[in-house]
């Protein structure tokens, strides 16, 4: 190996490594794709805090947002649960549901939780978190649009705001039915 | 110098012993042997066998309901890779583009081999060139210089 040739050989050598590090410095390392979107959700039936059975079968042909939480998850889920409660009840008479997945909490946390924020859309404890690793949920607060066909089409991490929700389900409300 | 050398070697014998699992959170081999290889989700590298997280408890109830319901190992792991992603997995499955990963390690260790290989021969070469050099040809002499001695030596010997 001449000098030559070393003298190209080493830039050569970096130049992949400086590549990857660019690659790595662009993408969002908090934005953690999901191989479920574009999916069909999975179904589940829990039990709202209300009694009531909470299913997504029960709710075919809406665009259900299905939301992640736990009364622990300080500030993100109670960031978000005023901005839940406010849009669904703007679009609950637009063929939209929101459901409320609280994970990983104890039920009297969650209760007050609820009337804290006086949340009037169903919520259910996923007991042995089945439901949320079927949605391959990392921590709370996540997110699935999920749109009238019963396919996930969205995930969102973190606090929902106003602009994401509308966004996500103007979105779907727009495609045919 | 004996004592520094003998807690180094206490240091390497005694770091796979304490890497070892805690034996409290898994006590079925099979289970242990899937929870292993998933990630935890809400921890930083931990395994869901290792970690008391509620998560990677939720994760190892599932995966023991899974098995005992006579789901294979590689299906439940297959199962968490549908939600997750192959991120779940700790070690990337040996396939594809990931050969590259676990490749990486092998063929640059033997590519840093043959470059240090070549070097060491080069200067060896180098130096072998040089001791003979000094041993049998002449100093080499600039042929104005030489010309320039004959010319002083000359004048020295008119004087």
């Amino acid at each position: 190996m001449s000098r030559k040739s070393l003298r190209w050989l080493l830039p050569a050598a970096a130049l992949p490594i400086l590549a990857l590090l660019a690659y790595g410095f662009r993408v969002n390392h908090r934005d953690i794709p999901s191989p479920l979107v574009n999916r069909p959700a999975a179904p589940f039936v829990l039990t709202s805090y209300a009694g009531e059975p909470m299913s997504l079968e029960a709710n075919k042909g809406r665009v259900v947002v299905v939301n992640f939480w736990a009364s622990w998850c300080m500030p993100a889920c109670y960031e978000e649960a005023p901005v839940l409660e406010r849009n669904w009840r703007t679009y609950k008479d637009k063929g939209v549901v929101v459901l409320g997945v609280n994970i990983q909490d104890k039920p009297e946390a969650a209760r007050k939780f609820i009337d804290q924020f006086s949340l009037t859309f169903p919520n259910a404890l996923d007991p042995a978190g089945k439901v949320s690793i079927d949605y391959g949920v990392y921590g709370v607060p996540e997110t699935f649009f999920i749109d009238a066909r019963g396919r996930i089409r969205a995930k969102h991490a973190g606090a929902v705001t106003d602009t994401v929700f509308q966004r996500e389900v103007d979105r779907l409300l727009a495609e045919p039915r | 110098m004996i004592r520094a050398l003998s807690l180094l070697l206490l240091l390497l014998v005694a770091t796979p012993a304490a890497a070892q699992p805690p034996a409290t959170n898994v006590e079925d081999p099979r289970l242990y042997e899937v929870a292993s290889q998933l990630r935890c989700v809400v921890c930083q590298n931990l395994s869901v066998a290792d970690s008391p997280s509620e998560m990677a408890q939720q994760m190892r109830a599932l995966v023991r309901e899974r098995l005992r319901a006579g789901d294979t190992p590689e299906q439940v792991l297959q199962y968490f890779v549908d939600k997750y992603g192959e991120w779940i997995l700790l070690a990337p499955r040996r396939r594809g583009f990931n050969w590259l990963v676990w490749s990486a390690p092998f063929v640059s260790t033997v590519i840093g081999l043959i470059v240090i290989a070549f070097t060491i021969r080069r200067w060896t070469a180098q130096r072998r060139k040089r001791l003979a050099g000094i041993a049998t040809a002449p100093p080499a002499v600039d042929p104005a210089m030489r010309e320039r001695i004959r010319r002083e030596m000359e004048l020295e010997n008119e004087r």
